[in-house]
């Protein structure tokens, strides 16, 4: 059944890098880990950077090339979000797991099997403030026998004491060629042909997140068979058509309110996601040539505003309502303050 | 039976509105397999109806034959145990749950029971491993943290399980979680659309539509097919055969709401804010949404103002509903919605009329 297993994969699993030193980009991670192959030897680490940028695939290459397939079990921890993480999993599962000595290096064919264990703690900065204060004490203590590698987007929702205890790695955004290249890698492995138009619609949907271009890549692939085009690449990212973007702007510009909310309740109809059409908006705003400065800081005022508050779940249609109201002002120069306020 | 469940798409051939979508999603399962997926637009696009004729177009008739549990799940929270009961709907092939509606404990839900049936995976007649549909209703009701488990079980057991996530708004769902999803959008049918499946059950009911009446419901509905097919119905009840100018009942929920707009537009004060105060318990008691009611607010305020009040109005909207979403009790936001437009339609009043 194995082959049928291989094609079910997610192809971002498939084509995970399984050592160190194909993760593309980040050389200086690279450089220490590969380092670190030779000598053993390794501190506690940290990885940071946006999402899609091989973090977790490097944490999961390293712990392989350390151990192999048979000690991996038993010298490998791995957490993540998705197991509970509280404060009484660090007093209990971690700890015991961090105090059990392991036998003095020996290695074991191409393995260089460390005399330590590897703690994996993926998303970290999803980790309760008090659950990262108990770890403390237990990566100072058991340092001799185990290691830690923290996986996070945000570098500051590790608490500081933690962070120093730690090496830093900066994950770097993935740039276009480095992530065209890969793409086209796998183009290759699995006989799709994407032009170079589409190939620079990928890199620009996805904004350097290597997974989430290559989820793009394989639900095109699966929708629109194995000639891709760009057009396909945007219906399946679900980013906004040209057209639309540029419709409620033209309304803003128009300055007939009920124009721009005929506006507002189409997209909001048609289910264009409210976040997406803010961040295209922002675009077409920053963009345009014919608005002073100060109207185009307005607007993204109103446009931040708004995104914070679609961050806290408020309602869609009321949030880019108050957008294009705003603009509106901004663009016709009505005044910013409200006459009627008391 | 209802007309909205007795005409409901069955399979992906027989849909009526989104056949591209459905065209795209046959290709997508053809061999047999497919990637996460989340389906999102707004309410009665028909979201759910394409997911349920999804999972009998991958599993055949047997994805019909569903049974509603009402499960007691105990979970071992370290030092205490938490219950938690759900209701799942589930077939041999997949189970639907909302996660959602366990509340704040959500978190639970996402990381026990869907580790633990994402873990089993069903084996077909020809020994073949098979995996399993996962249906998450409302995930973008879930918690932050909730979100987050779901992040590294999507890929962990990718094997053998497959999630399709549902939402109104894909804003709400963390962009970890967008991102290993296929997206699909549904949008809202169009006004020609609703009409075309208006008249296909007027034919199968064998129904006498006048020309434009279908027009005019397609036009009540706010492109929700559902609502259309529901008032279409009472308007079969109400008087058959219809005659081309009968009136297409509003929800009674909405006049009250406008009512509400025509009492504070007359007059402004704290005497008739307390009357309303009153109404909007009523509507509250009756289960509509807060959020609702205050969309329904606006949009009938707007439709009586003046140019310039209309940004300031909205804007107030806008401020309050979010409060609202911060806050505990609707009530106290809706109030205060309201009595922000009588102090500002009052100052208005003095300023244009003095």
């Amino acid at each position: 059944m194995a082959p049928l297993l291989q094609s079910s994969q997610p192809w971002v699993e498939k084509y995970r890098p399984k050592q160190v030193k194909d993760v593309a980009h980040q050389d200086e991670v690279v450089r220490v880990l590969t380092n670190t192959l030779e000598t053993a030897n390794c501190p506690h680490m940290l990885f940071y950077g946006p999402p899609g940028t091989g973090k977790t695939t490097t944490a999961l290459a390293i712990a392989h090339q350390l151990y192999g397939p048979e000690l991996y079990k038993s010298r490998v921890l791995e957490l993540n979000a998705s197991d509970d993480r509280g404060i009484n999993v660090v007093r209990t599962k971690i700890k015991d797991f961090a105090a059990v000595a392991v036998g003095s290096g020996q290695r074991q064919g191409v393995y260089p099997c460390p005399p330590y264990k590897i703690i994996i703690l993926d998303e970290a900065d999803s980790m309760t403030e008090d659950a990262q204060n108990a770890l403390r004490r237990t990566m100072e203590t058991y340092s001799k026998v185990t290691r830690f590698f923290f996986i996070c987007n945000y570098i500051s929702r590790i608490i500081e004491p933690l962070a120093s205890r730690c090496a830093k790695f900066r994950f770097k955004q993935l740039p276009e060629e480095i992530m065209s290249n890969r793409i086209l890698h796998i183009c290759n492995e699995e006989g799709l042909t994407v032009d170079t138009e589409a190939l620079s619609t990928l890199s620009s949907v996805s904004q350097g997140d290597l997974r989430r271009a290559i989820t793009y890549l394989q639900g095109a692939a699966r929708l629109f068979g194995s000639s891709i085009s760009s057009k396909d690449l945007i219906s399946v990212s679900g980013a906004i058509p040209r057209e639309v973007t540029e419709a409620i702007y033209a309304a803003c510009k128009s300055g007939d309110f009920d124009l721009a909310n005929k506006e507002v309740n189409y997209v909001i109809a048609e289910g264009y996601p409210v976040s997406q059409m803010l961040a295209q908006l922002f675009e077409v705003v920053v963009g345009v040539d014919d608005i002073s400065d100060e109207q185009k800081a307005r607007i993204c005022k109103s446009l931040a505003t708004a995104d914070k508050c679609l961050v806290d779940g408020a309602d869609e249609y009321l949030q880019l309502l108050d957008v294009v109201s705003n603009t509106m002002r901004a663009l016709c120069n009505m005044p910013q303050e409200f006459s009627y306020d008391i | 039976m209802l007309w909205v469940d007795k005409y409901r798409p069955k399979t992906l051939d027989q849909v009526i509105v989104h056949q591209e979508i459905a065209e795209n999603l046959k290709k997508l399962v053809t061999e047999q397999d497919c990637p996460h997926l989340l389906f999102y637009g707004p309410s009665g696009s028909g979201k759910k109806t394409l997911i349920m004729a999804l999972l009998r177009q991958i599993f055949g008739t047997s994805a019909e034959k569903v049974k509603v549990e009402n499960r007691t799940w105990k979970i071992d929270a370290g030092s205490r145990t938490i219950d938690l009961e759900l209701t799942t709907l589930s077939s041999t092939n997949h189970v639907e749950l909302s996660p959602s509606d366990v509340g704040f404990q959500d978190r639970y839900i996402v990381q026990e029971i869907i580790k633990e049936m994402a873990k089993n995976r069903p084996i077909d007649t020809k020994g073949k491993k098979g995996y399993k549909v996962l249906v998450l209703n409302e995930v973008d009701k879930l918690s932050r943290e909730a979100q987050h488990s779901l992040r590294r079980t999507m890929e962990k057991y990718s094997a053998s399980c497959r999630l399709i996530l549902c939402c109104n708004s894909s804003s709400k769902v963390t962009e970890a979680i967008r991102s290993r999803c296929l997206n699909v959008r549904i949008n809202a049918p169009k006004e020609e659309q609703i009409v075309k499946v208006l008249e296909f059950i007027g034919k199968k009911e064998g129904l006498q539509l006048p020309p434009g009446f279908a027009a005019r419901i397609a036009d009540k509905s706010n492109r929700s097919l559902r609502r259309a097919i529901l008032s279409f119905e009472t308007c079969r009840v109400q008087q058959y055969p219809f005659s081309s100018n009968q009136a297409i009942p509003p929800m009674d929920w909405e006049e009250y709401v406008s009512e509400i707009c025509s009492d504070i537009m007359r007059e402004q004060s704290p005497k008739r804010l307390f009357q309303v105060r009153g109404k909007l318990y009523e509507l509250l008691i009756n289960c509509i949404p807060p959020e609702i009611i205050l969309k329904k607010l606006l949009s009938e305020l707007l439709k009586k103002l003046d140019e310039e009040l209309k940004h300031e109005v909205c804007h107030w909207a806008a401020y309050y509903e979010h409060r609202m979403r911060m806050g505990q009790k609707a009530i106290f936001h809706l109030e205060a919605f309201l009595a922000k437009f009588m102090s500002i339609y009052k100052a208005f009043l003095i300023a244009t009329f003095g």
